[in-house]
């Protein structure tokens, strides 16, 4: 059991008053090693606010904010604007905060299939693409703790399910603590450990059978939703990489089979 | 070889370029041209202050510079008013006061035209160790900060979220902002300062790949303007800031020539 001081990040009844009114109140939660912990909620329903509150973008107005000393974190913000008159490239940016040798940015780019932009310019990108750098740059710096602030957006419908795998993964590998938000609830539900669904202020939370079955969810999001995550699960018989090749049914299913083995490696530990 | 103004004016001019190629690419990424004049014009009230408190000029202007970019930030933090508006009252109010309090001194001569446009023959071997020693100073504080004040240049959430307090970074590149408007005021004047800042970085921009190589390419620029543009004052008797200035201009229009053209190859080939 983990216990409270050892954990990555932890807000207490923390809230944010901007413009005569709280964006976000009364949130308690804490991210600890390891952990999957996903935001949903709303537009407006105070996601991003949350995850600066944890970053320490944003200072609280009440409650607190703690994370541990000198915590190594990887951030994927929500937006990310370059122009013309900065001339910067894929694999300069993947070192944008700490030097990262070579053959990690090599790395860091090819699990997000991204290898191929290194040399090009990051203002050039599209929005997926941008989008992969974004999260490979805060794989990079092997963070404790990884915030991705809707990390998909923009990403081709095969692209996300395995950014997903790849988030995963990471979380495996490193054995870091992510803080995610998201609005793909029937895909990120799998790997959450918990689900804190916001509006303003914690709606509910818990795990991801727990908050979907509760009344609160429905509430907020509907009859309909909840139930297609219930019964979510997606069929095909071939699946394509990034670089558009198809693989066959049998390389998936062995892929499938050794996240299933690790997966359930993390469920005994 | 001192002696001669022309070699003390280059000596001078080159001095300057060498600071204002990489500060200048700065301020183009984080878009603070206006922020640029602003400083450069509160300079003119450093002037009028120096010259009541009899004072040394190039000191009195970083001072004013400081205060009214720390001026800046503790209005901006105040969110009423939007920057733009905070910009243009500090810039036009703190030329208007420096003109108001020269006015006041009958008894000083001043060359406001030097001034605002630069004056190389004003240029001294005191003032010739201020540019050289200041901009040492500017360059070996900005190489310390360059890492975290680039990533807070791309992105301050992040650089601020990874650890890389943007804050402190953001205050030490006012200081410098100040440092170099007070020492290249005395070449190009506090009207054109932000033109010998972004320019040349400007003209950089289609030849770099990187950061690093865009303020090492903005020097070049800078020095190859000021040399220009001197020779071209001294030949034709022109004021020497906007000879300088001029120059800049027409390197900016040779960087973007390639560009032109192969758009236009482009367009042809389809």
């Amino acid at each position: 059991m983990i216990h409270g001081n050892d954990k990555l990040v932890t807000l207490n009844n923390a809230g944010v008053f901007r413009a005569d009114k709280w964006l976000v109140k009364g949130i308690t939660m804490s991210v600890g090693a390891g952990e999957i912990i996903t935001l949903i909620g709303p537009n407006g329903s105070g996601k991003s606010t949350t995850a600066m509150i944890a970053l320490g973008l944003l200072n609280t107005d009440e409650g607190t904010a703690h994370r541990k000393q000198n915590l190594r974190v990887g951030y994927v913000p929500q937006k990310l604007s370059i122009d013309w008159t900065l001339p910067l490239t894929v694999s300069r940016f993947i070192s944008l905060t700490q030097r990262i040798d070579k053959k990690e940015v090599e790395f860091a780019l090819s699990l997000t299939d991204t290898s191929h932009l290194q040399k090009k310019e990051l203002r050039t990108l599209s929005g997926g693409e941008l989008q992969r750098v974004l999260v490979a740059r805060a794989i990079a710096v092997s963070p404790e703790l990884l915030v991705l602030d809707e990390p998909v957006q923009g990403v081709d419908y095969n692209g996300e399910a395995k950014l997903y795998g790849l988030i995963e993964e990471t979380r495996t590998r490193l054995n870091c603590g992510i803080l995610l938000i998201s609005h793909d609830l029937h895909m990120v539900m799998s790997a959450t450990d918990q689900v804190i669904c916001l509006n303003g202020h914690i709606c509910c939370s818990g795990t991801p059978e727990a908050v979907t079955s509760s009344s609160e969810f429905k509430n907020l999001f509907g009859n309909k939703i909840a139930s297609t995550i219930a019964i979510y699960q997606h069929k095909h018989n071939h699946e394509h990489s990034f670089d558009g090749s198809i693989k066959t049914m049998s390389k998936i299913e062995e892929e499938n089979k050794a996240k299933l083995i690790l997966g359930k490696e993390n469920s005994h530990a | 070889m001192l002696d001669d103004f022309f070699i003390r004016a280059l000596i001078g001019g080159v001095g300057t370029a060498v600071v204002t190629g990489p500060l200048g690419c700065f301020i183009i990424w984080r878009r603070l041209a206006y922020f640029g004049d602003t400083l450069s014009h509160s300079a003119l009230l450093g002037v009028a202050l120096a010259l009541l408190f009899e004072t040394n000029i190039t000191f009195a202007v970083f001072l004013t510079s400081l205060v009214v970019a720390f001026s800046l930030l503790f209005l901006q933090r105040g969110r009423n008013l939007p920057s733009d508006t905070l910009l243009g009252m500090l810039a036009h109010s703190a030329i208007a006061l420096g003109l108001v309090v020269l006015a006041f001194m009958s008894w000083v001569r001043v060359d406001l035209l030097g001034f605002l446009f630069g004056d190389i023959l004003s240029i001294t071997k005191a003032d010739i160790s201020v540019i050289w020693i200041g901009g040492l100073v500017v360059l070996v504080m900005l190489a310390k900060i360059w890492k975290p004040l680039f990533a807070a240049t791309v992105s301050p959430e992040i650089a601020k979220a990874e650890g890389l307090k943007p804050d402190y970074t953001n205050i030490i590149f006012m200081v410098m902002m100040a440092l170099v408007i007070a020492i290249s005021m005395k070449i190009v004047g506090v009207m054109l300062i932000t033109a010998l800042l972004i320019i040349p970085a400007a003209a950089a921009r289609s030849f770099s790949r990187n950061p690093e190589q865009m303020a090492i390419i903005a020097v070049l620029f800078g020095i190859i303007a000021v040399c220009f543009g001197l020779f071209g004052s001294l030949e034709l008797d022109t004021p020497a800031g906007p000879s300088i200035i001029v120059s800049t201009l027409l390197l900016f229009i040779i960087s973007i020539l390639p560009n032109l053209f192969s758009i236009q190859k482009k367009k042809n080939r389809v």
